[in-house]
């Protein structure tokens, strides 16, 4: 009993640990995402964050001895966000026709997503560090989290946000869509990646190669913007 | 490979210089991206080793924020105290971006058409 204790601290201390638990949950989650045909209320990453935070908590492990491992793949949230470059430029270049018509309208949107999260918030009475880690939500999470950050926001919460930002988006997108008559599938991949990023594109995806493509520049286009704009509304209005 | 993982450091080394030296509210890695975007409209394609450099990093984009979402255990109790604004200001937002871009795409793409 006291030599598996030992095995057990001494793992605890050492990066190993923590770094497989983290791939382990992430496969293990992936896995149930594709058994129940992508389901975006399954989402791997969702699942994985519960099971990992669950497994902290019985252990009694501080979120700062996990991290010590986990970082290692936090670290590739960096040249990830540069590398959306490449499918940015791929997809623009297919759609270099209608640029003017995206843009306008992916700039609306980010300026909606941006003013209604931060109106609804502070009427609500959400505290301040609440309002900047929500007002990047529709945001692909490595850009919605260093922009949270910079601002004063707490990147982690906003990871979360963002990742249930994407699978509303992705299950009441359609619907809305549907609502409004729009069944154009530019218009409906567009609106589906401003509003609700990756998520919402690989659903995109799944129903509609364009609106996957439109969902995808849109991602990236409202990555963007609000990385611009967001700073420079906030310092306006708070 | 090994070239085209470099270069995207470089991007993001540039990035966090532009953005920690000049002061700049945008995160230095989207400043890295935007560098190499331009590269590549400059460059006028994508090298085969750099496509397959970025989806292999972006195949497993949603691991990635795994370990910071993890965080989300030292809010439970801004969590609790915010629950409501957070959940009606995500839900209405969510729709309210979805239903404004798709209505702009089409009109604007209506008025191109004509």
């Amino acid at each position: 009993m006291t030599g598996l204790r030992d095995v057990w601290v001494y793992l605890s201390a050492s990066p190993l640990l923590h770094l497989t638990m983290t791939l382990v949950a992430f496969q293990a989650g992936s896995w149930i995402y594709e058994k129940a045909n992508r389901n975006p209320l399954l989402n791997p990453v969702l699942l994985s964050v519960i099971a990992v935070v669950t497994m902290l908590v019985i252990t009694g492990t501080a979120y700062q001895d996990y991290f010590e491992g986990a970082q290692f793949v936090h670290f590739l949230l960096g040249p990830a966000t540069v590398a959306l470059a490449i499918p940015l430029y791929r997809q623009f270049d297919k759609v270099r026709g209608s640029a003017l018509a995206i843009l306008s309208s992916v700039l609306a949107g980010s300026l909606t997503a941006i003013l209604t999260a931060l109106a609804i918030g502070s009427l609500l009475g959400g505290s301040t560090d609440t309002l900047l880690s929500l007002a990047p939500k529709s945001v692909t999470a490595p850009v919605a989290m260093g922009i949270s950050e910079q601002l004063g926001g707490l990147p982690s919460l906003t990871a979360v946000l963002v990742i249930l930002t994407g699978i509303a988006g992705a299950m009441l997108g359609p619907v809305v869509l549907d609502m409004i008559g729009v069944k154009d599938w530019a218009a409906r991949g567009l609106a589906m990646g401003t509003a609700s990023h990756g998520i919402a594109t690989a659903r995109a995806l799944q129903v509609n190669e364009v609106a996957g493509a439109f969902s995808g520049l849109a991602m990236g286009l409202n990555a963007l913007a609000t990385a611009i704009l967001l700073p420079l509304i906030w310092n306006w209005f708070f | 490979m090994l070239n085209a993982l470099t270069l995207i450091l470089v991007c993001q080394l540039a990035g966090e210089l532009a953005s920690g030296g000049l002061q700049l509210p945008v995160p230095g890695p989207v400043i890295g991206m935007v560098v190499l975007f331009i590269y590549l409209m400059v460059r006028g394609g994508v090298s085969q080793a750099m496509g397959r450099t970025a989806d292999g990093l972006l195949s497993h984009l949603s691991l990635l924020f795994v370990p910071a979402g993890v965080g989300v255990m030292l809010h439970f109790r801004l969590l609790e105290d915010n629950w409501l604004a957070v959940s009606v200001a995500l839900l209405a937002s969510t729709v309210a971006t979805i239903i404004v871009t798709a209505l702009m795409m089409r009109w604007l793409s209506g008025k191109q058409a004509s």
